[in-house]
């Protein structure tokens, strides 16, 4: 007998259409999943109720679409109207949308099923998702002969252990830094960043504007496709929404290499850098030779200063972000016993933000101060001009670019309590982020202690046929058939 | 540039974050680590470079400079903590 939760996106769709089995049943199967792992913390809020109804109305014909009855999960950064929101920050438990984000009504439009809220880390700052105030998301993969507990990778780390888990088809991932790619890669799935502005960021709540981007996370790249295209469209509420044309990518996804020109980016092979996956990068490399492509090494000469340039730019934009959670108009408040109004501010925020929200608004706020503006904030918005210029003369020469997707594989909680040593996991995401670049993670192999690894490919602007094609051409030749 | 505990009390002020004293000697450390890890964005030339505004080139859309939805009073208060008379409630501003 065939279990549901063990197809792909692709497979369910065709399921459903053949009425092998139902909406409902696919739903159940799913909710069934959920409530046996619930040890790994995925979801914050499961909505089992709104997932029936929804495939019942699919069932019954009354809800129809591209991706009618397919069970999602939502990364809990997504306004859903009537379910709680509340990017992982206990300053925003309690807090029920009355309204859809743009995202999520365009699944909800092509008929998706939704099944829960998707833990993350708070606000979406953190690599490991260790920063949730609901709780730390466990990886559901361990490594060969141990039986430590490990990170899903973050901010999506909530989505990434679903997916990965088969508690869900696909999941929405937020990316700012790599938050959609690094998870995705430590438990063995398929993420993409679309290009700024593919995806309207009107209803998802704010880290750094300039660079957040919504995608989807899922366990092979046509299902990302199939979501990709749901997700993206012009919206008239984000002033950053790109007015272009959103294509059926999974129609026209064929894999294809021949032709194209694959650049490898020198500087992203560091020094030190952990053997396998050097070799898993080569690996790569000679996948997509063997496929017809040609590669071509190119320089990204600014590369080491993206991590610096991400430290600045984004607090920057989060202190302005998360300014509006003061205690007023929604989430937590806090009232000292004879505060004023500006003690309510200060205590409702001290008591509702956890540690590495509060050092980033406070980076933020620093580097936007008076008299420092200039040295921070100007020079890095600066080396991100001449980082967007070195990728730009990259795709003079190439199509794509291949590199690895994280510097190593899960970690184990608490290995990274520096938040530097921290930061340094998304050395490789970070650089296509703050070039607003089309970039996707796909599993590629094990490591010798048996976790995933992934490889990633950036494209240029709008190219994300052009990702994605490649993404299937490893995922084709790395044959990735290992799960937790 | 570092900073020391008065100006780590001074930046918690200004992003309206209450800080207690044992708090800021970590704080002093932890951006000090930061802040000086991002300094070498210094030794990047980027004279002539203009400071990046937008990662799509083109302008911010413009729209009609008209009112476009409204009468969601309810839905707007339904999240306040506090909410009275149709208005949000705070703690008295003037004495």
């Amino acid at each position: 007998m065939t279990v549901l939760t063990d197809l792909s996106l692709a497979e369910m769709k065709a399921g459903l259409a053949a009425r092998q089995f139902s909406a409902v049943e696919l739903a159940q199967a799913h909710l069934d999943a959920m409530a046996a792992n619930r040890h790994l913390n995925a979801y914050i809020v499961e909505t089992p109720d709104l997932a029936l109804a929804q495939a019942k109305a699919v069932d019954a014909g009354t809800r129809s679409g591209p991706l009618a009855g397919i069970p999602l999960g939502i990364k809990d950064l997504f306004a859903v109207e009537g379910v709680q929101t509340t990017a992982g920050s206990k300053i925003l438990e309690g807090f029920v949308p009355r309204y859809e984000s743009s995202v999520t009504a365009n699944l909800l439009r092509d008929g998706a099923v939704f099944l829960g809220k998707l833990n993350m880390d708070e606000f979406a700052m953190g690599s490991s998702n260790e920063t949730s105030a609901y709780g730390r998301v466990i990886s559901p993969w361990k490594a060969k002969g141990s039986d430590a507990e490990l990170v899903p990778g973050g901010s999506s780390g909530g989505s990434a252990a679903a997916v990965s888990a088969r508690l869900c088809a696909g999941a929405t991932g937020t990316d700012t830094g790599g938050s959609i790619r690094q998870p995705a890669a430590f438990v063995g799935i398929a993420g993409i960043k679309p290009t700024y502005g593919r995806a309207s960021r009107w209803g998802t709540i704010a880290f750094a504007s300039s660079l957040d981007q919504a995608g989807p996370m899922a366990r092979t790249v046509t299902d990302c496709a199939l979501l990709l295209s749901s997700m993206c469209g012009f919206d008239p509420e984000d002033s950053t929404s790109l007015d272009v044309a959103v294509p059926d990518w999974a129609a026209s996804l064929t894999g294809t290499m021949k032709g194209k020109r694959v650049g490898i980016p020198a500087e992203y092979r560091l020094d030190g850098m952990d053997p396998e996956i050097a070799a898993l990068w080569d690996q790569g490399i000679a996948w997509l030779k063997a496929e017809g492509a040609e590669i071509v090494s190119v320089s990204l000469p600014h590369t080491k200063y993206a991590l610096p340039t991400y430290y600045i730019v984004a607090p920057a934009e989060a202190s302005s972000n998360l300014a509006r959670y003061d205690g007023v108009r929604y989430g937590k408040r806090v009232t000292p016993a004879g505060g004023n109004v500006h003690d309510m501010y200060a205590a409702t925020r001290a008591a509702g933000f956890g540690k590495e929200v509060k050092r980033r608004i406070m980076i933020g706020t620093y580097v936007l101060s008076a008299g420092f503006y200039d040295a921070y904030y100007t020079q890095a918005q600066k080396v991100r001009a001449l980082i967007a210029r070195d990728f730009e003369q990259a795709f003079e020469t190439c199509d794509v670019l291949l590199t690895p997707t994280a510097p190593s594989p899960a970690f184990a909680f608490g290995a990274k309590a520096d938040p530097l040593a921290m930061y340094l996991n998304d050395v490789f995401t970070v650089p296509a982020s703050l070039a607003g670049l089309p970039a996707m993670s796909v599993p590629a192999g094990l490591s010798a202690s048996g976790l995933p690894l992934g490889l990633q490919i950036i494209g240029r602007p709008l190219d994300e046929m052009g990702v994605l094609d490649a993404g299937r051409a490893i995922e084709r030749a790395a044959a990735f058939t290992a799960r937790p | 540039m570092s900073v020391d505990s008065e100006t780590v009390r001074k930046i918690a002020r200004l992003a309206r974050i209450a800080v207690t004293n044992d708090e800021v000697p970590g704080l002093v450390e932890q951006l000090n680590g930061i802040l000086g890890w991002v300094e070498q964005l210094g030794e990047v030339d980027t004279k002539g470079v203009e400071p990046m505004a937008s990662v799509m080139p083109g302008h911010l859309r413009w729209r009609a400079d008209v009112v476009n939805d409204g009468g969601i009073q309810d839905k707007v208060l339904a999240n306040a903590p506090e909410a009275a008379s149709g208005f949000f409630a705070v703690p008295k501003v003037i004495e």
